[in-house]
């Protein structure tokens, strides 16, 4: 290895490179430390990874969460059950209508509403779940594929998903933060032609999708750069705390829909896609077929969908009808009360948990009988898996850091709370 | 199917178990601070408990615990311990889930590290000593993770301010000690 003595001479080109003998014409075989991020072009999500590379192979990353911490948690603690929603709709902000469905259950829990609830509402509440999922999958897979040059599949991914936003946006009234579930149902029905409108939708990704897999799934570049890296083994993945897409692709049959059902997830049919390799190209694979369980599912769910409210009419939950608010005082009194006090939830404490974009996502709340969570606590599987990025990284070669953090779908409002 | 973890868990360590409940059906057991580690080696390897998976680690912290329509004997006073320790646990084979809950007294909160047998709690103990200033005793890297290392207090506390600002540049333009907020300690 060349000294310090030597480099300088080196750098300050007192001595040819041709005067060197052959070990001190090699690269310093020291270890450097290279910084990714926090802003980086090819790292979606603000996080800081901190790696030590020997020449291009990585020894160890540091990862740095906590560029977009909002202290979700603290703010929750202030805030009315209700107005926690817009709060999560902050947190996976490509699925945001599952985080609010993960927040209504846990208090409907707390509450003993669970399975209580209009069954037009469940169904609502899994259509507009199923409809961020693929939001979800679509964000993930596109611009992955735009990180590793693929271009084209991001815009036609990306498309796809603004028509899913565009239908959201109708149901909710806006784009991306929704805040349309409420405790005991959601706060409007669907409007009216929604069904054929998703339907025609769904025709249409499924027809993009074809494209898509056309375009990436063979394409030589892609499979090099995504097939063998980042793998997972299937006990790692328990262990580490993996859900969702990626611990399926590594073989761990596990699906919050399937194995701890809720909603009307029981009498709906789709299956679980599992991965063996547990590489990115898996995880790639597994978001593929689980974008057409999703289709699958709405369909199903567009079927059977019942007519009747959407909201439970559990006077702790629902607002007097607007009529009687207006006519009669103690409507009035009811939803003053309602809105600045909150939703009273019955002391005590419990875990509610659902199938996000990326695996099991819970709520871990602690009330105290007020209107507002004495402890509000999110378990975000993006932080559980961007834990596991170190372990991934090693062994890998700089480049490799934009594929694997891309399927890790590391979403910095979930991660960073 | 739920109760028989509970039995089965003080069968094996009546001595570790305070006491267990099943609140809205999740499994809860309240364990000694000193034993966690043998219950959790217990629970991961037995092949009835098998709780390979981990789900979460978090804490409470009861300084304003006032439950509404409660006696006031089950308030918190400074007889009691301050935090709870909560792990949450999930095997992959059995389907059950788990709450392990450890009490720590405000002036000692060190808890034993769980990090070395589930990896996934290496981080989530980072965050609960982060936000709650929890000693993970045994943690391979305590350090902070969300917040900057010349973070001062912990911010998840009850008696850590909403409004407190700590900003790492100190930017003139802006107030240090802005308004208070309407709403603010309305929930005591």
């Amino acid at each position: 290895m060349a000294d310090a003595q030597t480099l300088k001479q080196l750098v300050l080109g007192r001595k040819d490179v041709q005067d060197l003998s052959d070990t001190e014409q090699d690269l310093p075989p020291d270890l450097m430390t290279v910084n990714m991020g926090p802003s980086h072009p090819a790292m979606h999500g603000t996080v800081r990874i901190v790696l030590t590379v020997d020449g291009e192979k990585i020894v160890k990353g540091d990862v740095q969460p906590g560029y977009l911490h909002r202290c979700f948690e603290k703010e929750s603690e202030h805030a009315t059950y209700t107005q926690v929603f817009p709060y999560t709709d902050r947190l996976n902000y490509v699925s945001p209508m599952i985080n609010n469905c993960g927040w209504a259950m846990v208090a409907e829990k707390l509450m003993g509403l669970t399975g209580k609830l209009p069954r037009r509402a469940e169904y609502v509440r899994v259509i507009v779940s199923e409809m961020s999922r693929i939001t979800d999958h679509l964000t993930c897979v596109g611009a992955s594929a735009m990180e590793l040059g693929a271009f084209t599949p991001f815009l036609y991914l990306l498309k796809c998903r603004e028509w899913l936003y565009e239908l959201l946006e109708k149901v909710s009234g806006a784009r991306l933060t929704h805040s349309y579930v409420r405790i005991g149902g959601v706060s409007k029905d669907l409007p009216e032609g929604f069904g054929p409108e998703l339907t025609a939708c769904l025709d249409k990704i499924a027809s993009v999708m074809v494209e898509c897999e056309t375009l990436l799934n063979n394409n030589k570049i892609f499979r090099d750069r995504m097939a063998g890296i980042g793998a997972i083994s299937k006990e790692d993945a328990i262990k580490t705390g993996c859900v969702g897409p990626i611990a399926r692709s590594a073989g761990v049959d596990y699906d919050v829909r399937r194995d701890y059902p809720y909603s009307i997830y029981p009498e709906l049919e789709f299956d679980v896609p599992l991965g063996t390799t547990g590489d990115c190209y898996d995880r790639y694979l597994v978001r593929l077929e689980e974008l057409k369980q999703c289709i699958r599912i709405l369909r199903q769910c567009l079927v059977q969908i019942p007519d009747g409210p959407v909201m439970s009419d559990d006077h702790r939950v629902a607002l007097p009808a607007k009529q009687a608010t207006y006519n009669t005082i103690e409507s009035m009194i009811r939803h003053f009360k309602h809105i600045m006090d909150g939703v009273r939830v019955p002391a005590g404490e419990t875990y509610a948990f659902l199938e996000g974009g990326n695996g099991e996502l819970g709520f871990f709340v602690v009330s105290d009988g007020t209107g507002r969570p004495y402890k509000a606590y999110v378990r975000s599987p993006s932080f559980v898996h961007l834990s596991t990025a170190e372990m991934l990284f090693k062994n890998h070669f700089i480049a490799d850091v934009v594929p694997i953090f891309g399927m890790i779908n590391m979403i910095g409002g979930e991660c960073d709370k | 199917m739920s109760k028989k973890v509970l039995d089965a868990l003080t069968a094996a360590h009546p001595g570790a178990v305070v006491r267990t409940a099943s609140p809205h059906g999740d499994d809860t057991a309240w364990i000694k601070r000193d034993e966690l580690v043998k219950v959790a080696t217990f629970l991961r390897d037995d092949p009835n408990m098998l709780f390979d998976a981990p789900v979460f680690c978090t804490c409470i912290d009861w300084l304003d615990w006032k439950p509404v329509g409660r006696p006031v004997a089950e308030h918190w006073d400074e007889s009691k311990p301050r935090f709870t320790v909560a792990y949450q646990l999930r095997s992959t084979k059995h389907k059950h889930r788990i709450r392990l809950e450890i009490e720590l007294p405000e002036a000692d909160p060190r808890c034993p590290s769980l990090a070395d047998m589930w990896p996934a709690f290496n981080w989530q103990e980072r965050e609960t000593f982060d936000m709650y200033g929890i000693r993970f005793e045994g943690h391979p890297d305590l350090r902070r993770i969300f917040l900057y290392e010349e973070f001062v207090g912990y911010p998840l506390r009850k008696d850590y301010p909403k409004e407190k600002r700590q900003p790492l540049v100190r930017r003139d333009d802006l107030p240090i000690n802005p308004i208070k907020a309407p709403h603010a300690g309305e929930h005591k």
